[in-house]
């Protein structure tokens, strides 16, 4: 019983969290996960490793829906990630029956990173081992919105970010090439930020779009095809007249 | 006093409620909404201690938004009323909910289905039921008159039989009524009958039809 009662978190003399950092280290390890903001959709992209031959690929669902106009995508640690999931469906729910509305982005975003943080001080836990991505849309202002959480609890709002694996180089890729976009553009741009890191084509990704009007829709796999396609046929183009212009001159 | 029923058809059921909400002689408002859309194909009608109605209609309904969010799928009619019915049952020896419930819903494998639901948990699958002092005068009319794979024209006059006999001989009688209907397309307002408020126009349907 003694035991239980020690923090499993606890300050190194330089100020470190070891845990804390360690968590950080298994979200590097996770998948890759990207999202983007544009002006009237959200995105969100999630690398899928190659699925084992005898596993049921439909009962591997990256992309959680946590409320109509809400919804998460993560790296690390899956099996914490249904706990973080379940609390926030939860506090969706819960918030809608006290106050009768719905949460804004932001709400849900500062509950799941507010789980996170309580981990992080708490007597014989660990903490969470992953990052989420929320986007949604504000049911009072109609804007779309995208935030990050990870292991500290700390928490930001993004216009476009990636988390892990490679999310590094996602995320320059998306400074890079990041500008306000729409529609089909915001798809686009969030495939591409993917395609930087995981291999191949449609197979290996998986997206969800989510519209104010329509909520959140996954994309079948022959859509991202399409996408995939466009995406490489205007990399070949640019190629093409990169070529094409110094021989002119 | 509150009056609650429902009658189910072909491939459908409704729901229907008076809208009158009273305390002691007081009438507070006549178009209370006392059938609650729980979720798609689903509508639960409630009669009762008025912030236990509120309260549980609108926790069940929370519950069985979650139960999609975590699922993916919707409860079924049967299981939404069993989980009613468990909450009732649970809570009946703390701290009862006054609330008699109609719940009434559409699934693709079972068609539609109507479940009647009292404040101490009773349970029961059911083709047509009341709550109520006007059930005293519903149930009659709908043994005489209910038969088996109705269509919705028959239903509703069912249901305006049953509402014409509550406004004329129930002492203190709710006047303003909603009707609402479940099927394959979901669960919606089908129409409301109106005699007093703001908007009451002399009901010709009523008076005229039967």
């Amino acid at each position: 019983m003694a035991r239980y009662d020690r923090a499993i978190t606890v300050f190194s003399p330089d100020g470190h969290l070891f845990q804390v950092e360690y968590a950080l280290e298994a979200v590097r390890k996770g998948n890759a996960a990207v999202g983007v903001r544009g002006t009237d959709t959200v995105v969100l992209g999630v690398e899928k490793k190659s699925t084992p031959k005898l596993q049921d690929s439909r009962s591997v669902r990256k992309i959680a829906c946590l409320d109509t106009h809400i919804a998460l995508a993560c790296a690390g640690l899956k099996a914490d990630a249904r706990v973080l999931i379940n609390r926030a469906r939860v506090e969706c729910q819960s918030h809608r029956l006290t106050v009768e509305d719905p949460v804004t982005v932001e709400y849900i975003t500062r509950y799941i990173a507010g789980l996170q943080q309580k981990y992080t001080q708490s007597g014989g836990v660990r903490p969470f081992g992953l990052s989420t991505l929320i986007v949604g849309f504000d049911p009072y202002t109609d804007k779309p919105a995208l935030y990050q959480t990870d292991p500290s609890g700390t928490f930001s709002a993004w216009k476009a970010n990636a988390t892990g694996r490679n999310s590094n180089s996602m995320r320059e890729f998306l400074e890079k090439n990041y500008k306000e976009t729409s529609g089909k553009e915001t798809i686009k741009l969030a495939i591409r930020a993917l395609l930087e890191v995981v291999e191949s084509g449609g197979k290996n990704i998986e997206v969800a779009v989510m519209t104010k009007n329509d909520g959140l829709r996954e994309l079948e796999e022959a859509e991202i095809d399409e996408y995939v396609a466009e995406i490489d046929a205007e990399k070949a183009a640019a190629e093409a007249a990169k070529k094409g212009a110094p021989k002119d001159t | 006093m509150e009056c609650v029923l429902g009658v189910v058809g072909r491939d459908f059921a409704v729901v229907a409620a008076d809208t009158s909400a009273v305390q002691s002689i007081l009438v507070h408002k006549t178009d209370e909404d006392k059938v609650m859309v729980l979720d798609s194909h689903k509508l639960m009608g409630a009669s009762g201690e008025p912030g236990d109605r509120v309260q549980f209609t609108e926790f069940i309904q929370k519950n069985l938004h979650l139960y999609q969010f975590r699922n993916t799928i919707p409860l079924s009619t049967a299981a939404a009323a069993n989980f009613t019915r468990g909450e009732l049952a649970t809570a009946l020896r703390k701290n009862p909910y006054m609330v008699n419930i109609i719940l009434g819903g559409y699934d693709k494998d079972v068609g539609a289905s109507l479940y009647y639901i009292d404040y101490i948990a009773t349970l029961h699958k059911i083709d047509k039921g009341a709550f109520g002092y006007g059930s005293y005068f519903c149930l009659s009319l709908m043994d005489k008159l209910y038969h088996p794979d109705m269509t919705v024209e028959e239903a509703v006059d069912l249901v305006d039989k049953c509402i014409k006999e509550i406004r004329l001989r129930l002492v203190v009688a709710p006047q303003n009524f909603v009707i609402k209907i479940v099927d394959k397309d979901g669960a919606r307002e089908y129409a409301r009958r109106e005699l007093v408020g703001d908007n009451a126009p002399v009901d010709a349907a009523i008076t005229v039809a039967a």
